[in-house]
């Protein structure tokens, strides 16, 4: 009841951290614990070389979402604009004198950590877009002209990412934004005008792809044209999977991953390693723990003060993030989207992508943290 | 304020479509998971099962072949072999050349052994050398802790230990050919360096020595590294041949022939066994189960004396007086001539424009069947083969036992020929000659014996008129042989004369006595011709069979048997180009008979 008096006072450090929602936060160390629980096993039970490096990393990372809870909103409407000038220049340098790392410029090499712009432009993108769908009047979103600003503010990033070449990420930001753009409220007509520009210019954009990304996209249609080469992953993720029945061959018996019959089990794959060793019952354990996490991101959108407008669309944006990648991940691995290279937030192997996903968690409890009071602008 | 609240509520109704999208998706990936963990689980818990687990099979111990006593004559000696796991070696080009000349390895095994490598896995074995000696082994283990990633892995090879001794009729085994894999479809057929019979009982008992094979299933990863056993079901080895032969007799027979070529076979007069069963020279079948090089194969190939040659069964020959036999049993039982009956041998005989010589030019004088056994007369015998005709003496020979394959288990036998008007008539298109009839009856002309058939008649003969049949394989119980019918009185007369041969005074074969107190042997020599002296040759000097190039002499035979009163042995011996039956074939045929005695083979 007193929240609800002082609804535009500022809360103490103290009063922000008992409005955090524990169960969100407790749901989160879940998943990260069943990801070092499947990293010990893919090292056949131990925890170096993985699982005890992405504890660390976690632990990290879970600092960095505290941080990030703990700042106030304001903070990131007033960073928007700046932060995304800054990723972008990250990314042009990326372009420009970047290192070349996998065949693909991606990272900046700061001597003790790799900084990958791209997973920052992220984040950047959905407080950038939310930022100018907040200022601006419903009506200049929904005309052509209006259109100009946010569409120029997605194409710029999306296309450094997409020549680095990184397609996953390039496509997972295009979809993020669109899900801002249909949450801002542009008209039906316009998607479908889109969906049919690039489906009809698909053709052309196909004579862009590169060679491998032309090969995942068709070993992905016919996984057996290859069974030795690309198509090898493929089959025997699906191999792994299936033959985890609905028990599983139980932890740190997977024979597929153990006898390294299937690829990349600890990063991209971790998924289908996990399914084998729990079978159906621990995937959908995973699925169903996501779907909550998720659902808690609609909730707490729909929960925080409705002059938050910003807010709202950052929390949808970040989820919907968030959710792109549990989905695009599991969805390739068991054979239902080329193989992209995606990783399984929280399980997966790997720093940058454990840092911003917490970092974009940290964000989201900020704001609802603070769900009883208005923004200051 | 209207319109902002527009804005919400479109932003709110909009994130609750978002939210059912993003349930229906996630309940896609579930239903995913159903699908090929539920619904196609079996289908993929069988391929990665098929993934993970290889089989291998593992041959077998073959069956021993053991001699009547249980003496072993080809066995499964164990093989200590080299190997190398490239992986676990330090260095392995300074490995190799460390053990090169310890283990004698060449330039051209070290770029070999240096080809597998690179072709395989690092984890895989390869293979330094076979069939190390003890010292290369003993060497090994002392340096073990010095070559890390050589070991000695321990194998079975079939081994010979009589050599040449059993090489007839043993045969031996060697590398599965091309041929084999298509004639069977025996899985064991395709595991590398598995063997199979090629010649002799190995060949036509391969399938009962090799028994059935064992399953080792284990577990690999995907490079093909084997991580565990998971199920080792053992074969069963193959069953043992237990053979009739008497090692140390057959030992005997073979060296009893020292440099000479030729055969010789020992049967149990009653029972049909055969005690020993010799071709000289011959070779040794060890040397091919690995392979024999082309340098062996050729010596063994071109050798005159033909030591890949199994004469006993396969060779042919002329079977010269000691056809008498035949003849004079014949004679006997048709009637034609009895204990009395004589002839008058005065060297020569003439038939139409033809003239028949005796060998001995200056004649015999009056023979009885008797003397004419134990001078060989062939006076005698070409009168009463003209009696007989050579129809009689055809039926007699075929019953004795000649001209006919016998089911011992080698292929390489040949039949031999016994001739009659039919089968010159099917043969040669010609009517029978009755010159044809003279000569057939001291064993010359078309007829041809192996010394197996020899022996065998010899038997019938000598065993009182029992179709006993030679038989190489050991039973507990021997079925009794069909009589003959033939009249004990005419075997004797017949065995009388033999016995003259060796015994009586001027006998053809007395030099050939056994050197026992007690016990007499009764012998038929024999000589045939291989080609006649020709009469450029006679002008040329060469006048006797000596003088000859060796591949053109006369083949000496010689049967006989032991002992006399009760006979038990009963030994053919061909010699060939050794030019006399009672000078080089009866010796070697009485040193068999007497290590026959004295081993009393039961």
């Amino acid at each position: 009841m007193t929240i609800i008096l002082n609804q535009n006072q500022e809360l103490s450090l103290k009063e922000r951290f008992f409005h955090l929602n524990f169960v969100y936060i407790a749901i989160i160390i879940t998943l990260a614990f069943i990801g070092c629980a499947t990293l010990y096993s893919a090292a056949g039970g131990k925890l170096s070389p993985w699982a005890l490096n992405q504890g660390i990393r976690f632990g990290i990372g879970f600092a960095v979402m505290l941080t990030a809870a703990l700042i106030p909103p304001e903070f990131y409407y007033k960073t928007a604009t700046p932060f995304y000038i800054f990723t972008l220049i990250l990314l042009i340098i990326v372009e420009v004198a970047g290192h070349t790392g996998m065949g693909a410029q991606r990272w900046i090499n700061l001597g003790f950590f790799k900084l990958q712009p791209s997973e920052l432009m992220k984040i950047a993108i959905v407080l950038e877009l939310a930022r100018y769908f907040s200022v601006t009047p419903l009506e200049n979103i929904l005309s052509i002209k209006g259109l100009f600003v946010p569409a120029l503010i997605v194409a710029v990033p999306v296309g450094l990412i997409m020549i680095q070449p990184d397609l996953g990420t390039s496509l997972m930001i295009l979809f993020c934004a669109i899900a801002l753009f249909y949450l801002a409220g542009l008209q039906w007509w316009k998607f479908a005008l889109g969906i049919t520009a690039v489906v009809s210019s698909a053709p052309v954009l196909w004579h862009f792809l590169h060679n491998y990304q032309k090969n995942r996209i068709l070993t992905f249609l016919d996984p057996e044209r290859d069974p030795q080469g690309a198509g090898y992953h493929i089959i025997q993720a699906k191999i792994a999977l299936g033959s985890g029945g609905f028990w599983g061959k139980g932890f740190l018996s997977g024979t597929q991953s153990h006898l390294n019959f299937l690829p990349e089990k600890h990063t991209d794959f971790i998924f289908t390693m996990f399914s084998e060793e729990f079978g159906m019952l621990g995937g959908t354990i995973i699925l169903f723990l996501n779907l909550i996490l998720i659902s808690y991101g609609y909730w707490f959108a729909f929960r925080i003060h409705n002059s938050n407008y910003f807010g709202k669309m950052v929390i949808l944006g970040l989820n919907t993030n968030y959710f792109l990648y549990v989905f695009i991940n599991i969805a390739m691995v068991i054979g239902l989207l080329p193989v992209v290279g995606v990783p399984l937030p929280l399980i997966s192997y790997g720093g940058t992508v454990i840092i911003s996903v917490m970092a974009s968690f940290g964000i989201i409890l900020s704001f609802y943290a603070n769900r009883d009071r208005e923004l200051k602008k | 304020m209207k319109k902002s609240n527009h804005k919400l509520r479109l932003l709110l109704k909009r994130s609750l479509v978002m939210f059912s999208i993003n349930i229906i998706l996630l309940f896609i990936l579930v239903g995913r998971l159903y699908f090929l963990q539920i619904y196609q689980g079996e289908k993929y818990a069988l391929l990665a099962d098929s993934n993970r687990m290889s089989k291998r099979l593992l041959p077998p111990p073959r069956g021993v072949i053991n001699d009547r006593n249980g003496v072993e004559l080809a066995v499964n000696a164990q093989n200590f072999q080299a190997m190398l796991i490239p992986e676990q070696a330090r260095k392995v080009d300074h490995l190799l050349s460390a053990i090169a000349p310890v283990l004698k390895l060449s330039e051209t095994d070290i770029a070999r052994i240096k080809k597998d490598i690179s072709r395989h896995r690092r984890f895989v074995p390869v293979k330094i050398k076979d069939n190390l000696s003890w010292e290369e082994v003993s060497f090994l283990m002392l340096n073990n802790n010095r070559y890390p990633g050589l070991i000695i892995d321990e194998g079975l090879i079939r081994t010979y230990p009589y050599k040449q001794y059993t090489a007839h009729p043993l045969g031996y085994v060697g590398s599965v050919s091309e041929a084999d894999l298509q004639k069977s479809d025996a899985p064991l057929l395709q595991v590398p360096g598995f063997k199979i019979g090629k010649s002799g009982f190995e060949k036509t008992y391969d399938e009962s020595l090799r028994g059935t094979e064992g399953n080792l299933t284990y577990e690999v990863n995907a490079y093909g590294r084997i991580m565990r056993e998971i199920e080792k079901k053992d074969g069963e080895k193959g069953k043992d041949l237990d053979l009739t032969i008497d090692i140390r007799l057959q030992q005997k027979a073979y060296e009893a022939f020292g440099n000479e070529s030729g055969a010789a076979v020992v049967l149990n007069v009653h029972t049909g066994e055969i005690l020993a069963f010799v071709s000289v020279p011959s070779f040794d079948p060890n040397l091919f189960v690995d392979g024999i090089s082309i340098k062996n194969w050729n010596t063994l190939l071109y050798d005159e004396k033909t030591p890949m040659t199994d004469k006993a069964v396969s060779g042919q020959y002329s079977p010269g007086s000691t056809f008498k036999i035949v003849v004079a049993l014949a004679a006997l039982e048709a009637g034609v001539i009895n204990e009395k009956t004589t002839s008058f041998c005065s060297g020569k005989m003439k038939l139409g424009d033809h003239l028949f010589h005796c060998w001995r030019h200056s004649g015999h004088g009056r023979q009885t069947l008797i003397d004419a056994i134990k001078n060989s007369c062939d006076i005698y015998f070409y009168e009463t083969a003209l009696k007989l005709g050579i129809e009689k003496i055809a039926a007699m020979s075929r019953r004795l036992g000649l001209g006919q394959i016998y089911d011992l288990g080698l292929e390489n036998q040949k039949q031999g020929v016994i001739p009659d008007k039919q089968w010159k008539k099917e043969k040669l298109k010609q009517p029978w000659q009755q010159g044809e009839t003279v000569i057939a009856g001291i064993g010359q002309g078309y007829v041809l014996v192996t010394p197996l058939q020899l022996v065998t008649m010899l038997a019938r003969v000598v065993n009182g008129g029992y179709a006993i049949t030679p038989t190489f394989i050991k039973t507990d119980t021997q079925p009794s042989p069909p009589s003959l019918n033939l009249k004990p009185e005419n075997i004797n007369l017949v065995k009388q004369g033999m016995f003259e041969v060796v015994n009586g005074i001027g006998g053809t074969a007395t030099r050939a006595r056994l050197k026992l107190k007690d016990v007499k042997m009764g012998g038929k020599t024999g000589t045939t011709q291989v080609r006649r002296i020709s009469l450029k040759e006679r002008a040329s000097g060469i006048k006797r069979d000596e003088d000859l190039p060796w591949k053109y002499r006369n083949h000496a035979w010689f049967m006989a048997y032991a002992p006399h009163d009760n006979p038990k042995y009963a030994v053919a011996v061909i010699v060939e180009h050794g030019r006399s039956g009672s000078g080089v074939a009866a010796p070697i045929a009485s040193k068999i008979l007497e290590e026959a005695i004295k081993l009393d083979i039961r």
